[in-house]
């Protein structure tokens, strides 16, 4: 089920802004691929692309070839909606829908695609909440409002909400950055958990956190102020950390810059 | 008593004398004994003259004596303060003033059976009558210019806030703005040429029905898009990522999200409308009888009675306009409870 990502030769375009150039990578299933880089290289923009959510800002754009398991999603007549439930996506502030309970905040993926069969959904729920290490906290209160969690657990239920659709690859856009040292340890855990089930690409501004979580790293950096974004190095994430090949990573990673 | 409070001996700069209480209490007395005498003494009478003289002279005795013992910097702002506080008394006193008197006026004649019995058969100078056709016409054709507005409304509100990025949606929320500031009284009209004129309808409820729409809806455009802009991107994004389609986001997600305030929308465009009477002059037309069919025949309604009613030189058709008055505002001030409960319990239960 979890499937590989290959980029080659993409070009992200806003409007006339060149945002990322030239872009190839792969990123391997069952494994936790990280994106690094200062502010503003578009490493976000690159993970965007990978489930087509950049197309929610009106006049962006992407040249080149995504490919989830060999088949590009780019290519004519391929719908954003199916892509997005083969890919998910957990953003960096917790989202959970504040009109929607617990239960329905974790299977509204499924719900909202009209899925009515209550005990299936019950079943989903359980298993997507056990498999985000969040149940025990929560299969008391499954009724109450999404919002009344603390931030950790909200992170961990829209975890458990992107899971339950069982996507192929589960995006994450710097997802602990707005929790506190605790939470983020439990969220860590949890990736090292479900790298056994999916293919995770990560993007984190926290350094030690990559290190810490992911199998494989890739550097992205912007060569000037006014150039576009590129990926410098994608490679194992030992090698990055103690050995890279680009001096630019090397400046990155012993924090004389970013 | 002391009629200065502080320490005035400088025992640090921080510190500085203050009036008490007392000595306030003493310039107000001294006010009004010396207004008592004032108008004893000279031609000037009235109790209104009376009030105003001595809120004045209290105003400019307070702010004297405070200049002198708590220095001009705390004079003019008790000055300014005096005339804020004033400023809001007078805005508020039309209201106070038209609520009492119409509560005043309007008891007189309310009653049980003013209630329940219409005007059929009923003449100017009779003391019977009632207004059961007047509130039934009123209840059937805000109820009718409801059913079409909010629908009508919400859609082109969803429109302009979700799928709308260009020149035409520009254009639309333009005309919707220019429509807030429509006659009342063209809105009427444009029905009546439309309606009755053009396609030949007869006056009916539904007519006035047409024309409240028309007023209403840049109202619900406007509160509703305001409503459904508050609510944040994240959670459109979340529902995208889910793969959730973008019209299955807006109803299930977005709408339920922004429902309390839009529920507030509403019922204040209601309440703004339930009181117009120009627009049904020209398209309801009144009726003494009881008429429950709004799509055929003039009906009667609140604010055409009232207006009806308040020109005839009888006394006892101005007590029921006056009770007629009284209900309808009973009417509205429901109507802005009903709201606020409403909101109270959708936003208490997300």
């Amino acid at each position: 089920m979890a499937k590989n990502v290959q980029m080659k030769d993409v070009d992200i375009y806003y409007g006339k802004f060149h945002a990322v150039q030239g872009v190839n990578l792969s990123v391997p299933p069952r494994a936790v691929t990280a994106f690094i880089g200062p502010s503003g290289c578009g490493k976000s923009t690159v993970l965007r692309t990978i489930n087509r959510m950049h197309e929610v800002i009106p006049g962006a754009r992407v040249e080149g070839r995504v490919e989830l398991d060999g088949e590009d999603i780019y290519r004519s007549g391929v719908d954003p909606v199916e892509v997005r439930r083969a890919v998910g996506m957990v953003f960096q502030r917790p989202n959970p829908f504040p009109t929607m309970s617990i239960r329905d905040n974790v299977v509204a993926g499924l719900k909202l695609q009209r899925v009515n069969n209550k005990a299936q959904l019950n079943e989903v729920a359980e298993r997507s909440l056990r498999g985000a290490n969040l149940w025990n906290e929560v299969k008391d209160r499954l009724g109450k409002p999404g919002g009344s969690l603390s931030g950790g657990q909200q992170q961990r239920l829209c975890i458990a909400r992107a899971i339950a659709v069982q996507p192929d690859v589960l995006l994450m856009d710097e997802p602990c950055s707005a929790l506190d040292p605790i939470s983020t340890l439990a969220i860590e855990d949890l990736i090292g958990k479900l790298k056994q089930d999916y293919t995770i690409v990560i993007v984190t501004h926290n350094m030690q956190q990559a290190a810490r979580v992911s199998d494989r790293t890739g550097f992205f950096n912007l060569p000037a102020a006014d150039k576009p974004g590129r990926l410098v190095e994608l490679d194992d994430t030992e090698k990055i950390f103690s050995n890279p090949t680009e001096k630019a990573t090397e400046d990155y990673i012993s924090g004389r810059f970013g | 008593m002391t009629l200065v409070g502080v320490a005035s001996t400088g025992s640090s700069a921080l510190i500085r004398t203050r009036l008490s209480g007392w000595s306030l209490t003493a310039i107000a007395v001294g006010t009004v004994a010396v207004t008592v005498v004032l108008f004893a003494a000279t031609p000037m009478q009235g109790r209104v003259a009376f009030l105003l003289f001595a809120a004045a002279l209290y105003v400019v005795a307070q702010t004297t004596v405070s200049a002198l013992v708590e220095g001009r910097r705390r004079a003019t702002d008790r000055l300014v303060t005096s005339i804020v506080v004033a400023c809001s008394c007078a805005a508020v006193l039309p209201l106070v003033a038209v609520l009492g008197f119409t509560i005043a006026k309007g008891t007189a004649v309310l009653s049980g059976s003013f209630l329940t019995h219409t005007m059929r058969g009923v003449a100017e100078q009779d003391a019977n009558g009632g207004i059961y056709q007047a509130i039934i016409g009123t209840l059937e054709q805000v109820g009718l210019a409801t059913l079409m507005a909010v629908p009508f409304g919400l859609l082109v509100a969803i429109y302009l806030v979700e799928y709308s990025s260009g020149r035409f949606g520009r254009f639309v929320s333009f005309f919707v703005d220019v429509m807030t500031g429509l006659p009342s009284i063209v809105a009427g009209l444009f029905i009546f040429a439309l309606w009755i004129l053009a396609l030949g309808q007869s006056f009916s409820g539904f007519a006035g029905s047409m024309a409240l729409t028309v007023l209403m809806l840049p109202t619900v455009v406007r509160s509703a898009e305001e409503m459904l802009k508050i609510v944040p991107d994240s959670l459109r994004e979340g529902s995208y990522a889910l793969g959730i389609q973008k019209w299955v986001t807006v109803v299930r997600i977005v709408l339920p999200s922004a429902l309390a305030g839009i529920v507030t929308g509403v019922m204040l465009a209601i309440a703004r409308v339930t009181g117009e009477t120009a627009p049904l002059l020209v398209t309801v037309f009144g009726n003494p009888a009881l008429n429950f069919n709004p799509f055929s025949g003039a009906q009667a309604s609140l604010p055409l009675f009232v207006f009806g009613e308040a020109g005839l030189p009888n006394e006892t058709a101005i007590n029921r306009a006056w009770a007629a008055a009284l209900v309808l505002i009973l009417i509205v001030l429901i109507l802005n409870v009903v709201a606020r409960v409403l909101a109270r319990l959708a936003s208490v239960r997300s």
